[in-house]
């Protein structure tokens, strides 16, 4: 199956990616040859057989509703790249 | 052309669950930034999330309260966008099975009773917060917000005018409140809603193109909203122009919307079932029991206030309007008091007092106002004297007993006392004695008034009355 | 006394610590020797942890005397470690230092282990021969010219070449058990939700799972006993009923039933392979076992499945590197927007943003039932098509891969190629089952072969008894001659 440019273009600015014209043909090749392999799964019939999400049989893994201590501001912002009066800081955000 | 106009809500409640959906940080509004977090709601690499069941309890209580089925089977998903108070650029919230769906809510709008649809409940999570800086050049983040539970209410498109929207929300308000898993403070954003409003030709079936508006934080806001989103959108149609589905902003301050700088990209949130996370499974039996848990919801308090004690339509419907006035009326009436006279001084004084400070709490419990009612049925005080000694209660948190007795608002019988007064205004007000002696019998009004006046209401009227027609009927014998 | 503590097992250096032969200091010194004068030919470390290490070893002295205690073992870098590096092996995390550390590692730490270091990895476990490191190259010990496999190819060559007694490895679609294949070591994969992964930085929920990477099949079992148990802090982790993995270890494999696909040993694989896991089969007929052909139809699309789930997955669990919370900033940007995808994009590398892309587009709107879900439903029938043959067969045998350790840069142009090289090991992964990689022998290069054994749902008791049964009988072969070492 055919990956056109702007199937490229959309999907790296869904994923927030930037690839160059080149790296845009690359992808739109990789990307074809690798999705194009997996159409293989279609000639699987799958009527009826439902969808796996979960390898385990397990439900309502749960905690109680207690509060535990909140790390320090100090470790929460120890890896980041810019922060300001106790908060991460980005360019302006506009709405 | 008359045209119809066509609402549905989407309302977001933060449930008042203590720790947070998915890890044990404190749900406390306000605190410093980033204050409240921990590697999970932060979404340090290698973090996982884990489910309070409280918070599934509290969806399951709202969706039996609304009237909706609970799932047996529901489970969160992904939602994945990028935004900066998103940390993990996902939000975990559910898509295809929710926890509660297909219910209704009955509104009571201009005298009429209306049901509006509940589509679904959901189960999210919420994004921290941004705060922008004072040069404009950057924005803040703060995750204190990531993380508390959310459950996300949408409305069938059952509305037909911004009153029924506002209705429906004060609705939904007061039932959350009622089966306490949300406090609703609209100013702490913990109540949200955003409005999805079309409008088409009065009796056509089809729908016309909607628009959204987010985040509306207050019922008079939404009310302004529909309403002037309907007028926009009419005015553009009679004007030969296109309604755009687009989501606007709604400026309160200003009265009006715009359009949110869109680059028409629907979103593709790509939505897939969260592999982080194992189902969630409520057995008939667990669904039963949260029902049985549930409180007396406010239709179920109507009932019982007007056909048990008596209470007209209109004061059970204000009183049951929130849980906390219908706690306080019971507390009254549990407390002795007649629950008319009850309901009476809720109704007028305690409501005026509300609205003027600007307040949903009555500073004092129902015993307070019970006693206060015993103190003028006891004839200790007078009604007027009543209501100055409630705004006292409210202002000043001092019980009833306590501000009659520290200010000597009790009512004087003492006759020997009131004999003087009455002595003295009779002397001091020859006209209306001889108006009154020469057959002007209403001229006794005005003697009783200045009497009052005298003695700064304090007087008991049935004694004083005893006395002046005694003494006036003495001068008439002369 | 004078050892190579290059060729130690987990035992072996229990017992000299508890005899008092060695010191944990000594030991942990010995180490550091053995990497400093391994690391320019092998490279198997991304950061040290000197300090730390000899605290740690302190620990044995004052008394901690778990089967674990003292003894040095190493971490992938893609574990989180309180105030220790922890890079994922990619320019992103390159100065990140977690405040807290994974459960697993955690466990270890408890038991009184000597963590010696981070190893070096496929960039975000992305990758089956650690070519794709954004820091460096890491050379099998083997024959420095070839690959150590991937995606914890430091793991695996740290253990074969003795810079560590065992190590630990992360296992999404091969990653533990092919590199332990290429490099001559016992490399396994417990049953999803046995180890916790708190800590383990996501690559594919559904599927990644911790595991040990060791010379022998008994310390294999001794580290996932540590490691393994229900966490509360990882809603996946079950509570598998097993206290010990080691138990029944030793007994005789007479009188189990194996299989062996027809598809494993159909064209493909090279011909060494073949023979060397022919010449297994031989050796568990020879032992009582029986070992019968069958059909795996399912085989060929596991690879198809496993690209699609674990892309998707992955390209939701990367989003969160975006130059905002920690990790790497683009020094390029003028707004928000730039931020985001120029940090992204200089971030990340090329393998990374390819299963991205694929992701991403495998969970758009228009191809989400045509990918994910449907890769989902082949889930199922990959699941049953294994349940129906462990109802007849204790365990299942083959190949780990298709081929030895092959040259660096030979199959870096190429993503399908190296795709097609978790052929064995991808439907394991899928199906959430326990498998085992054991060395089985060389080829005519003299580069090793990986025998792979896959059980039933929690049953790795099994596997570890069988493969442990071909281990105890068969040589095991080290890359290294035995040297005494002064210490």
């Amino acid at each position: 199956m055919k990956i056109s440019k702007d199937t490229v273009e959309y999907v790296a600015n869904l994923a927030r990616l930037n690839p160059s014209s080149d790296e845009i043909e690359k992808l739109s090749k990789d990307m074809e040859q690798i999705l194009g392999y997996m159409e293989k799964l279609n000639s699987l019939d799958t009527t009826g057989v439902s969808a796996m999400e979960h390898v385990e049989h397990i439900s309502n893994i749960l905690r109680t509703d207690t509060v535990v201590e909140s790390f320090e501001r100090e470790k929460i912002l120890s890896n980041a790249p810019d922060e300001q009066d106790g908060a991460f800081k980005v360019p302006r955000v506009v709405e | 052309m008359k045209y119809e106009i066509v609402i549905g809500l989407e309302i977001h409640a933060e449930l008042s669950t203590k720790s947070k959906i998915f890890c044990g940080c404190t749900t406390e509004f306000g605190g410093e930034p980033n204050t409240h977090c921990c590697p999970v709601c932060t979404s340090m690499p290698g973090t996982l999330p884990v489910m309070n069941e409280k918070v599934i309890e509290y969806a399951a209580k709202a969706g039996l309260a609304m009237n909706c089925s609970i799932a047996n089977f529901s489970k969160m998903d992904r939602k994945n966008y990028f935004y900066p108070d998103l940390p993990k650029a996902y939000q975990i919230s559910q898509f295809d099975l929710p926890i509660c769906s297909n219910g209704f809510v009955e509104i009571d709008s201009a005298g009429e009773n209306k049901t509006i649809g509940i589509t679904r409940i959901h189960m999210e999570e919420d994004a921290g917060k941004l705060l922008h800086d004072e040069w404009g050049k950057s924005s803040l983040v703060d995750y204190n917000r990531c993380g508390v539970p959310l459950i996300e209410i949408v409305s069938e498109p059952d509305m037909r005018s911004p009153q029924e929207a506002r209705d429906f929300a004060e609705k939904v308000r007061s039932i959350l409140q009622y089966v306490d898993v949300s406090d609703c403070r609209m100013q702490e954003g913990s109540l949200r809603a955003d409005v999805n409003l079309s409008v088409r030709p009065a009796g056509s079936e089809e729908f016309g193109t909607r628009t959204e508006m987010k985040n509306l934080n207050s019922f008079r806001s939404i009310f302004r909203a529909a309403e002037a989103e309907a007028k926009r959108q009419i005015r553009l149609i009679e004007e030969g122009g296109t309604v755009i589905q687009e989501t606007r902003r709604w400026d309160d301050d200003a009265g009006k919307s715009h359009s949110m700088r869109t680059k028409e990209e629907a979103h593709d949130y790509r939505y897939f079932p969260e592999p982080d996370l194992v189902p969630i499974e409520l057995s008939d039996e667990r669904i039963n029991n949260i029902k049985e848990s549930l409180p007396e919801m406010p239709w179920e308090r109507f009932e019982r206030y007007t056909k048990d004690m008596g209470i007209p339509e209109y004061d059970a419907g204000l009183i049951t309007a929130s849980v906390r006035t219908a706690d306080f009326f019971e507390q009254a009436v549990t407390a002795g008091a007649d629950p008319k006279t009850a309901s009476n001084w809720i109704m007028g004084d305690l409501m005026k007092l509300m609205k003027e400070i600007d307040t949903e709490e009555i500073p004092f419990s129902g015993e307070d106002l019970a006693e206060l009612i015993h103190l003028i049925k006891d004839g200790r005080i007078s009604n007027n004297i009543g209501s100055k000694v409630i705004e006292k209660m409210f202002r000043t948190g001092r019980k009833a007993v306590t501000i009659v007795k520290e200010e000597g608002l009790e009512v004087v019988s003492d006759e020997g006392a009131l004999e003087a007064i009455v002595d003295k205004v009779i002397s001091a007000n020859e006209k209306s004695v001889s108006d009154y002696l020469s057959g002007k019998k209403k001229a006794i009004g005005f003697l009783m008034g200045q009497i009052m006046k005298e003695t700064r209401g304090k007087a008991n009227p049935g004694v004083v009355n005893k006395i002046l027609l005694k003494k006036l009927d003495s001068i008439g014998d002369m | 006394m004078k050892f190579d503590v290059r060729k130690f097992t987990i035992k072996e250096a229990a017992k000299l610590l508890e005899k008092g032969e060695i010191s944990a200091q000594e030991l942990t010194e010995a180490f550091y020797d053995v990497i400093d004068a391994a690391d320019e030919s092998v490279g198997a470390y991304i950061s040290l942890n000197k300090k730390e290490a000899f605290k740690q070893s302190e620990k044995y002295a004052n008394g901690n005397k778990g089967t674990l205690a003292g003894i040095p073992m190493a971490v992938k870098d893609n574990m989180c470690i309180n105030g220790m590096k922890t890079t994922c092996g990619s320019r992103m995390l390159e100065g990140f230092k977690p405040p807290y550390t994974a459960t697993a590692v955690q466990r270890l730490i408890d038991e009184g282990a000597v963590i010696l270091g981070k190893l070096n990895m496929d960039e975000f476990a992305m990758g089956g021969s650690t070519e794709n490191s954004y820091f460096k190259n890491t050379r099998n010990p083997w024959n420095n010219d070839m690959v150590p496999g991937g995606s914890s190819g430091g793991s695996a060559a740290a253990v074969a070449s003795g810079q560590a007694v065992y190590a630990l490895g992360s296992d999404t679609g091969g990653s533990i058990r092919q590199p332990a294949a290429f490099c001559g070591v016992v490399g396994m994969k417990p049953t999803y939700g046995t180890v916790s992964r708190y800590g383990l930085v996501a690559f594919a929920s559904s599927l990644d799972q911790i595991g040990p990477i060791t010379k022998t099949v008994e310390d294999s079992a001794i580290v996932l006993n540590a490691i393994s148990g229900k966490d509360p802090m990882d809603s996946t982790s079950v509570d598998t009923g097993i206290t010990d993995y080691t138990y029944g270890i030793s007994e005789d494999p007479a009188g189990m039933k194996a299989c062996i696909p027809v598809q494993y040993l159909a064209g493909g694989i090279s011909p060494d392979v073949k023979k060397r896991i022919e010449e297994t089969i031989g050796f568990y007929e020879k032992s009582g076992v029986t070992v019968e052909e069958v059909e795996l139809k399912l085989a060929d699309y596991a690879i198809a499945a496993y690209y699609i789930i674990s892309s998707a997955e992955a390209s939701s669990n990367l989003a969160r590197y975006d130059g905002i919370k920690y990790g790497f900033r683009s020094e390029n940007f003028s707004n928000l927007s730039e931020l985001y995808s120029n940090t992204r994009t200089e971030g990340f590398g090329d393998e990374v943003k390819r299963r991205i892309m694929l992701g991403t587009y495998a969970l758009s709107s228009g191809y989400y039932d045509a990918y994910y879900k449907k890769a989902l439903k082949v889930r199922t029938l990959i699941k049953q098509e294994f349940d129906g043959l462990f109802r007849k067969y204790d365990f299942i045998l083959g190949p780990t891969a298709p081929t030895t350790a092959y040259r660096i840069g030979e199959k870096a142009e190429n993503p399908l190629e190296m795709y097609l090289g978790d052929v064995f090991t991808v439907s394991v992964n899928i199906a959430g089952l326990p498998a085992v990689s054991v060395p089985c022998g060389l080829d005519s290069k003299g580069l090793p072969v990986g025998l792979q054994l896959i059980g039933k749902a929690y049953d790795e008791r099994t596997i570890l008894r069988a493969a442990n049964a071909y281990q105890s009988q068969n040589p095991l072969h080290l890359p290294f001659e035995e040297v005494s070492h002064e210490i």
